[in-house]
């Protein structure tokens, strides 16, 4: 698949042979985990098994979970209660289903904090960055709508919240709105169509992770050094590479297992710590919780939303131009989505001819305010829309966009990179000593 | 190398955490209670349930309902543990509930949940104990309740022994002056003092000790399967250490011929 030069699977016995000119399964499954893998991937190259991994617990636990919730606005919250109490191992299958959606976010934000690290999104790789954001936004949507389910005071004004965002959009907004909500509030009839989403969207997810793989297996994975294997000749590729399976199989699956270990630990002792402690009240449209706070997964994003108030200068102008129609609430929309939309374009964005962070001193200390201020979006998004709040959030988005729409171009042009390692093996042999096995034997 | 990977676990922690902000007025103060039920080996103390359990009766029941709460969950393991007979005298002793089928009302029976009550526009307190945290800092991250729990049976506690005495008259209603309720004053009155409730044990009865029994009573109807769930939580730590380990030795040893410093170290 890769165009890494390997060896390739041989059909043997008559049956192989058979089978391998009718359906070549065989073949698709040897080449997928013997692709040559660059054997100078670190740690934070893991985190794709644990969020294939993530994928496949909820989807095993929300299965089971299925077979005894009620989508009904009468009886959802009690059907949830029906699975903490009397179904069998029902508070722990729900548990793992409300955590495992924390890991998978923690691990999708390492996964992808890793790639921009190490340019990952940069060419020959931007299929595999796009269909990447495509699942990140599809998770959003699964999650959003998943938290709607146990129909709690959350649950209920959370949803309220983030359909009304819809309804901002100019002219056509609150027929959209309507038609999300099939109906002019949140009631029955949204319940009924976010469980039905909620259902469908993990598996659309499963194909494009399926599309994401095919990709990086097609330009083969990138590396901490940022350099291409060798593809002059096999033996060369061989010494950059060793196969996936099984060193890496071995090595991912025990990060996994630490990782784990870590979750599990969550689950056993503090299962509702990232939960919101409203979500134990049935919702109740008539009363409206103090702050209605979304999953901590989504708070960077709320926080960017609620930044763009009506007294910003940009918002102003922008209202001014437009004659109205883009006001303090669509601005933010807007807004929001926005700082997904930068995240999705750093391929075209990021000018600098080196690929790897590691190679970029200058480069280094902007993406470490990344971190900090993705962070710091983070706890804003938590905290109520007042002073200083406000004027940190606008300060923090404004980093968020600037880094890629001005740093992530400018620096391509004015910094001077370090010169990167000549090959993934000097790489490796620079970490670890230079091997005296033969390659991939 | 495992620089990297505590880095990474680090970062995963941190960024979970941030998020665990609750809201809630930060001026209430809530005790922190010293529970049997804390921590990762924290076990519900049975004899607590109970006395909690005759509080609810005697007292809470007046006004607030256990809607979600199957009576026959007092007999289960990890919670009160009463003897089943025991659990079929006090349903049919205390509660009535309808029927539909007789189309009445009847005594009742361990399958019942306990009665929904919300007369007295009082909440469904099955969830209490989790629909409320008594801890949000430092700076509203949540952190700290990573060390002393969520803080929920500790706010019921805080809030039962929080009455200063203090009453307003405000819309036609009295507000009585609580130091753990957000806002200062709540509409429910001192609903327990010193002595309101005797035990069969003779287990003292002051307004703290009170506070603190149904508080934990009200954790279990919330949570009923803790020690269940802390079990699993062990048993999967136990196992995964030990895998990490086996995978820690086999990647190691994998990796040895390609890695030259690794080997010789």
């Amino acid at each position: 698949m890769s165009g890494i030069p390997h060896d390739h699977y041989e059909p043997k016995t008559g049956f192989e042979k058979w089978l391998h000119s009718r359906l070549p399964v065989v073949s698709l499954v040897y080449d997928t985990l013997m692709i040559p893998t660059p054997k100078n991937l670190n740690w934070w190259w893991i985190w794709g098994i644990v969020l294939a991994f993530c994928l496949a617990l909820q989807i095993a636990t929300g299965i089971v979970l299925v077979m005894h919730y009620t989508p009904h606005v009468d009886m959802a919250f009690a059907s949830v209660e029906h699975i903490m109490r009397n179904v069998n191992g029902g508070h722990m299958l729900r548990y793992l289903h409300m955590n495992g959606a924390s890991l998978f976010f923690v691990a999708v934000y390492i996964h992808m904090f890793r790639g921009l690290f190490y340019g990952s999104y940069k060419a020959p790789r931007e299929i595999t960055w796009i269909i990447g954001m495509l699942i990140y936004l599809m998770m959003m949507g699964t999650a959003f709508m998943g938290y709607v389910l146990p129909w709690g005071q959350m649950s209920f004004w959370g949803a309220t919240v983030i359909t009304g965002l819809f309804g901002a959009i100019p002219f056509v907004g609150e027929a959209i709105q309507t038609w999300l909500l099939g109906g002019p509030a949140v009631d029955n009839a949204t319940l009924n169509r976010f469980f039905s989403l909620h259902y469908l969207l993990p598996f659309v997810i499963a194909a494009l992770v399926i599309v994401h793989i095919w990709a990086f297996h097609t330009t083969g994975n990138n590396n901490p050094a940022g350099v291409e294997v060798r593809r002059t000749s096999k033996e060369d590729a061989e010494k950059d590479t060793l196969p996936f399976w099984p060193y890496f199989v071995i090595k991912d699956v025990f990060a996994l297992a630490i990782v784990l270990l870590v979750f599990f630990a969550i689950v056993g002792f503090m299962p509702n710590y990232l939960g919101h402690p409203d979500n134990y009240i049935e919702a109740n449209p008539l009363a409206t919780p103090a702050h209605i706070v979304p999953e901590w997964y989504f708070l960077p994003f709320y926080a960017i939303l609620r930044a763009f108030t009506a007294d910003v200068w940009i918002v102003q102008i922008a209202s001014f131009v437009t004659g109205g129609i883009i006001d303090a609430k669509f601005f933010g929309v807007l807004a929001m989505f926005g700082a997904i939309a930068v995240m999705a374009l750093a391929p075209w964005l990021d000018t600098s001819s080196v690929r790897s962070g590691r190679y970029r001193p200058m480069f280094k200390w902007w993406f470490r305010l990344l971190i900090i201020d993705f962070i710091v979006l983070m706890w804003l998004g938590a905290m109520p829309a007042e002073e200083p709040y406000a004027s940190f959030s606008l300060i923090a988005s404004a980093y968020w966009f600037a880094y890629f729409l001005v740093i992530l171009p400018l620096l391509g042009v004015i910094e001077k990179p370090e010169t990167p390692v000549e090959t993934i093996e000097e790489d490796f042999n620079a970490h670890y000593g230079k091997s005296d096995a033969t390659p991939a034997e | 190398m495992f620089k990297k990977l505590a880095l990474s676990a680090t970062l995963a922690l941190a960024v979970g955490t941030t998020g665990a902000y609750a809201a809630g007025a930060s001026d209430a103060h809530v005790e922190d209670f010293a529970f049997s039920f804390e921590g990762p080996f924290g076990k519900y103390d049975q004899n607590q349930l109970q006395r909690g359990l005759q509080i609810y009766t005697e007292v809470c029941a007046a006004c607030h309902g256990l809607k979600y709460v199957p009576l026959r969950t007092l007999s289960d393991e990890g919670g009160p543990h009463l003897p089943e007979d025991q659990v079929r005298a006090y349903a049919a002793q205390n509660f009535e509930v309808f029927d539909a089928e007789l189309d009445d009302f009847r005594p009742a029976r361990p399958v019942d949940h306990f009665p929904e009550n919300n007369g007295a526009g009082a909440p469904d307190l099955s969830m209490m104990a989790k629909a409320r945290a008594g801890f949000h800092g430092p700076y509203g991250t949540g952190i700290n309740q990573l060390f002393k729990g969520m803080g929920g049976a500790e706010y019921i506690a805080s809030l039962l022994s929080g009455y200063t005495g203090k009453e307003k008259e405000e819309a036609g209603t009295t507000l009585y002056e609580n130091t753990a309720f957000p806002g200062g004053w709540i509409s429910m009155g001192p609903p327990l003092e010193d002595g309101l409730v005797e035990f069969a044990d003779g287990h003292s009865n002051d307004l703290h000790h009170m506070s603190e029994d149904i508080a934990a009573f009200l954790m279990w109807t919330a949570e009923p399967k803790m020690m269940a769930r802390k079990q699993a939580g062990l048993t999967a730590v136990m196992f995964l250490t030990l895998l990490s380990v086996l995978l820690y030795l086999t990647n190691k040893r994998l990796w040895a011929p390609h890695k030259k410093k690794a080997k010789s170290a």
